[in-house]
């Protein structure tokens, strides 16, 4: 066995503390009321204010039009996760089994000026991705908000790499035994890829939940208004005297985090399932 | 069932690499062709371009009646076997010997019988369940066999199918190979670099030397008679022995020493010498220098050197290195071959003991 050694313990121990009281600290907060936390700061005990911040920050209607409650956002954000990581893994699947699998002229070249927009952040070309969507009158619309994002270079990269990684015997022999390219990509490459489809999965439904100054540019409508805004928001009425609603930022924090949480340990095992069942 | 003609097959690489060229071959239904030589002579694009996962640049390559150079695999009604097996690794055992017939509409019914059947006959029944990914290698291998056989193709084509198993499991699948294709009696079309594969699996033997057949024969007319002196040195184990020798006056002489008496005219000549044909013999005959034995159980390899020359000798005796002995050889096993082209010549009646 090998010698347990304190000091490297205490490393690890120090490290976790790091990263898991912030954590704590937020969802032990949610649970005392605002004044509280202004007076007496951060609280890592649990207080007695909990149900009802949380309910008040789900169903409680806010904002200028007064119908915007946690739930909303909540879908909201939800449906950028899942658009975001469903239409991006079908989009780049599909350009890297063309980029992969035919033979068409400038195919590397093509592939490569997709890479290269790797380096170019959302940024900048936000403000002309903004005229288009507008001239095609799709502010304020889920279409407007998930589509112009869905090209994915990282996804393309990732999927061309899987694909090239894949012995050609297997289109060979799926050619023999009568597969089209069709049925070769949904009867072999997508199960082959599932280990994969798994991995984006969970950086693309992030990277959707996460999402800021996209929704602010594109909506103005606050039906479309997603938690990561909604935080924001909350914090934004500091004015005169009035305290802003600490418990319920971080109430929606908290909530903000169940989610992404929650798809990654889901993925993780199918992630590590793939991995560990895959073939040589 | 069908037979196969290739009819001056080529295949030019894009890039001009000639890999094969001018190749005709018959292969009548039912027949089990192998195709043989070293790595890199173009066995496996030969095999592919029948199989249509290359196209022909040359030729015509008929399978039955049809002429198939523009078709797909999938309609060349073929079946392939291939070297890492290429199962779909996600798919069941079962799944992956219906997935052919699935993709061809065949009934669910029929389907069902055929699986279970070459189930039985590879005696699979038990992994039918089960993902390649739990299989040994020669179980997996057995499934490719499945996949091939259920759908009861005109012609089996093989690339290497053994080269990935160990020795022992190799000896037995290829008898299971062999005993399987006579009960089917599926024309079929072997790759293998494996001399001793060849030989044991086929009824003609194709030699391929750089993308030309070099000889096409049954495996002991190949070996008896090979046409050169590439065939030669390619098939038998050990190897046939080439050394330099010399007709004078219508004698055979290696290094000074008259062998036989040969109907040809004077000048350099390539001999060929089999270790099982040559016999040791007390005095006369050729001397040799004994360099090193192979043991090998039932019999003994003595590899030493004539003159300059090296040559084995199968025997059965005592020898150590550094020994000198004297060899002798039935005249009529002796291969004669041109040493300018290294093509076989016939010579028509050699006399005389190699040594008395
Ligand atoms: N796609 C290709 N492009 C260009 N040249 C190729 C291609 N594939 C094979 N070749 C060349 O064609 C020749 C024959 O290749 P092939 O794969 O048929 O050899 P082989 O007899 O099967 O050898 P091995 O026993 O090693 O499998 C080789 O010289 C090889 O370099
Ligand atoms: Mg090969």
């Amino acid at each position: 066995m090998q010698k347990i050694k304190p000091f490297d313990h205490l490393i690890l121990i120090l490290g976790t503390l790091f990263l898991c009281v912030p954590v704590l600290m937020a969802l032990m907060s949610s649970t005392h009321t605002a004044v509280d936390i202004h007076s007496n700061g951060l609280f890592i005990t649990p207080g007695s204010n909990g149900y009802a911040t949380y309910e008040k920050v789900l169903t409680h209607r806010g904002g200028f039009t007064g119908d915007v409650t946690g739930l909303l956002m909540l879908k909201n954000s939800l449906i950028m996760g899942f658009g975001f990581a469903i239409g991006k893994i079908v989009l780049s699947m599909m350009a890297a089994y063309a980029l992969v699998y035919f033979r068409f002229r400038f195919a590397t070249v093509l592939f490569w000026m997709i890479f290269a927009t790797l380096l170019l952040p959302l940024e900048v070309r936000i403000m002309p991705s903004y005229q288009v969507m507008s001239q095609l009158h799709l502010l304020n619309s889920y279409t407007g908000l998930i589509v112009p994002l869905l090209a994915s270079a990282t996804g393309t990269f990732f999927f061309r790499q899987f694909f090239k990684s894949v012995p050609d015997e297997l289109l060979e022999a799926a050619r023999i035994d009568g597969a089209g390219p069709w049925k070769f990509f949904i009867d072999v490459l997508v199960p082959l890829s599932k280990t994969m489809m798994a991995a984006i999965f969970i950086i693309m439904f992030i990277y959707g939940w996460n999402q800021y100054l996209w929704p602010l540019l594109m909506t103005t409508d606050e039906s479309f208004y997603t938690l990561m805004r909604g935080i924001k928001s909350i914090l934004q009425v500091w004015v005169g005297s009035q305290i802003p609603d600490y418990n319920e930022a971080f109430a929606l924090a908290v909530l903000a985090m169940v989610p992404p949480v929650a798809v990654v340990v889901i993925f993780q095992r199918m992630f590590i399932k793939g991995l560990t069942e895959s073939d040589k | 069932m069908a037979e196969l003609t290739l009819n001056a097959v080529g295949k030019t690489y894009s890039g001009g690499v000639k890999a094969v060229s001018g190749v005709d071959i018959q292969i009548s239904d039912g027949e089990f062709i192998v195709l043989v030589g070293p790595s890199g002579c173009g066995k496996s694009t030969l095999l592919r371009m029948v199989a249509g996962l290359e196209t022909v640049t040359d030729g015509e390559i008929h399978i039955g009646s049809r002429l198939v150079n523009q078709l797909d695999p999938a309609e060349r009604d073929i079946a392939m076997v291939f070297q890492n097996y290429a199962l779909y690794p996600h798919m069941t055992v079962r799944d992956n010997m219906a997935y052919g017939l699935k993709n061809r509409r065949t009934p669910k019914a029929e389907i069902e019988t055929r699986v279970a059947e070459a189930a039985r006959m590879l005696e699979l029944g038990q992994y039918l369940d089960r993902k390649p990914r739990a299989l040994s290698g020669g179980q997996r291998q057995r499934v490719a066999m499945g996949r091939a056989i259920v759908r009861q193709p005109a012609a089996f084509l093989f690339d290497e199918p053994l080269s990935n198993l160990d020795a022992k499991l190799r000896v037995s699948m290829r008898m299971e190979i062999r005993k399987l294709q006579q009960r089917l009696g599926t024309t079929s079309l072997y790759v293998t670099h494996d001399q001793l594969e060849a030989m044991t699996l086929a009824d003609r033997l194709v030699v391929l030397n750089g993308g030309r057949v070099e000889q096409i024969g049954a495996p002991l007319e190949v070996y008896r008679k090979p046409a050169s002196t590439f065939v030669a040195a390619f098939i038998g184990s050990p190897a046939m022995s080439l050394l330099d020798a010399t007709v004078e006056g219508g004698r055979l002489m290696l290094e000074g020493h008259v062998l036989a008496e040969v109907d040809h005219k004077a000048g350099p000549v390539t001999l060929g010498l089999r270790a099982e044909d040559l016999r040791l013999v007390a005095r006369g005959g050729v001397p040799m220098r004994v360099e090193y034995i192979e043991e090998l159980g039932a019999h003994r390899v003595v590899h030493g050197m004539v003159g300059d020359q090296s040559l084995a000798v199968v025997d059965q005796g005592a020898e150590a290195p550094g020994d000198l002995i004297h060899i002798a050889a039935d005249p009529a096993r002796l291969h004669l071959f041109d040493a300018a082209t290294g093509q076989r010549i016939d010579v028509r009646s050699r006399v005389g003991e190699f040594a008395r």
